[in-house]
């Protein structure tokens, strides 16, 4: 099973190619306030993520998301789930 | 900190629209001269956005029986389908539109938007789980979020990323069901029906298809892209709106499970709101009939929709994938949709203008759709206008934006 820092580490990846500048992002980057992503640019992101670790995220999980890390904890519990 | 600071984004892309002169989203129809012409600001105006696809809105049939029903049954029902507002038109009304789709049983709803949420709130609850097509209509997610299924949406029109999700599910699959549409409304694109009921079958899922868009418009009896693909029979729910084709408004949900009539009794949007009017009913009732019987206007809308379609094309316009009653002209930037949308309105068109986020892929659109009613003259004029302000459109410099290039007028987030 994928670590916390692995899921951690291609989040980054997959937001370098999506944030409109070039701000640095760490765990406690809020992705709307911090990055200024738009719904379609969520939607954008999570299709990423969904490709590199082969599972589906349910939009139920977006209401909880507002970091960085909050999103790789439900990433991770999503993999234990699957 | 107020109740209205989460309005203040809003408030700007508002007085920005406002300050340009020209509001999109705040039309108003000053005089109806038919299906297809309109007066609006004061101009004669050629009506190329209104879904009005067969035209049936001044159909004398379907006039003559909403003026009888208001004779003789009022002009609201002013109850509930579960208290007083079942009237006998109702429930015939039902019974025509399993009989139109060769199904067991339908229920008729106040709106196509209830419809969905009426549908979608009770069908998929709590160990459910909901597979939908990214483009799909705002009600369909409105609905599914009303619910407490699991919701995953899947890439739009793209059969192998469905699969793959499907396979993702394993065993759950059996609790699953799949959202799509007949024709999408942005772009005007089918779903690939065949193959998704296919998908359907090899995973034992359910299937709902919102025909919305392609009632009346598909399929040699106008049942919509099921009969086209050749699956009618295959569906577990299929939706509609009487609002498109029908001319009215209202919304409808068809099945074969004997557990259709026991929704009635769960779903909110069915139980809380006021049933549709007699007129409605009425006129609803003879424009399902005349989907049947004059299949000319089907052939009339398809004749419009290439021609619309292919005078666009042939100027160089960037258009949805496929030939469609739906024509969306997509412009580089929120600007020049802007920009050709009031242009088309100042020489008497009315269209769409359709803005990221409410549109796929934040594109932004002029969309049109056609309808039986146009005439070819009329087709030409919508044609020649594109024309003349092809050029414009085109030369405006996309990044000079005095509307916000973030122009988000239908959340607040």
């Amino acid at each position: 099973m994928l670590q916390y820092e692995d899921i951690l580490a291609q989040i980054y990846s997959v937001l370098q190619g999506i944030a409109r500048d070039n701000r640095e992002i760490n765990e406690t980057t809020d992705l709307v306030v911090d990055l200024g992503l738009d719904s379609m640019a969520v939607m954008e992101l999570l299709a990423a993520i969904e490709d590199r670790f082969d599972i589906s995220i349910p939009l139920n999980i977006l209401p909880d998301v507002r970091t960085v890390k909050d999103l790789a904890l439900q990433i991770q519990q999503l993999m234990v789930e699957s | 900190m107020g109740l209205f600071d989460k309005f203040h984004s809003l408030a700007a892309n508002q007085r920005a629209l406002v300050d340009s002169g020209v509001n999109p989203f705040n039309v108003v129809i000053e005089r109806l001269i038919s299906a297809t012409e309109a007066i609006v600001n004061g101009r004669h105006t050629i009506l190329a956005g209104t879904n009005n696809y067969l035209g049936l809105t001044f159909d004398p049939q379907c006039i003559k029986a909403a003026k009888k029903a208001v004779q003789d049954q009022g002009t609201g029902t002013t109850g509930s389908r579960m208290a007083n507002g079942t009237y006998a038109g109702h429930a015939a009304l039902e019974r025509e539109f399993a009989d139109f789709f060769g199904y067991r049983s339908a229920i008729v709803f106040s709106t196509g938007y209830l419809a969905n949420l009426g549908m979608l709130s009770v069908l998929a609850s709590r160990g459910d789980t909901i597979l939908v097509d990214a483009h799909c209509h705002a009600s369909i997610y409105d609905g599914c979020r009303m619910g407490s299924a699991e919701i995953i949406r899947f890439r739009h029109n793209n059969v192998i990323d469905l699969e793959k999700r499907l396979q993702r599910l394993g065993e759950k699959t059996a609790n699953t069901m799949i959202l799509v549409e007949g024709i999408y409304s942005m772009l005007g694109d089918r779903a690939p029906l065949a193959d998704i009921v296919t998908l359907k079958q090899k995973y034992g899922a359910y299937l709902l298809v919102d025909e919305a868009h392609s009632l009346g418009v598909l399929g040699e009896h106008g049942r919509g892209l099921l009969e086209e693909a050749g699956v009618g029979d295959s569906m577990d729910f299929i939706i509609g709106t009487f609002s498109k084709s029908l001319g009215a408004t209202g919304g409808f949900c068809v099945s074969n499970h004997p557990e259709l009539d026991l929704i009635r009794y769960a779903s909110r949007p069915y139980i809380f709101t006021a049933s549709p009017a007699p007129p409605v009913i009425a006129s609803t009732r003879t424009a399902l009939k005349i989907l049947e019987t004059r299949p000319e206007l089907r052939r009339r809308l398809w004749r419009n929709a290439r021609h619309l379609y292919q005078g666009l094309d042939d100027m160089g316009f960037s258009l949805g994938p496929e030939i469609s009653p739906i024509v969306a002209v997509r412009l580089p930037s929120v600007k020049q949709a802007f920009v050709l949308w009031g242009n088309l309105l100042d020489r008497g068109v009315y269209v769409n203008l359709a803005l990221p986020p409410a549109t796929p892929d934040s594109a932004s659109l002029v969309r049109c759709s056609v309808s039986a009613a146009h005439t070819q003259e009329q087709i030409d004029y919508i044609c020649k206008v594109f024309s003349d302000l092809r050029e414009d459109a085109i030369a405006l410099d996309a990044q000079s934006t005095a509307v916000n290039s973030h122009l988000d007028v239908t959340s607040v987030s």
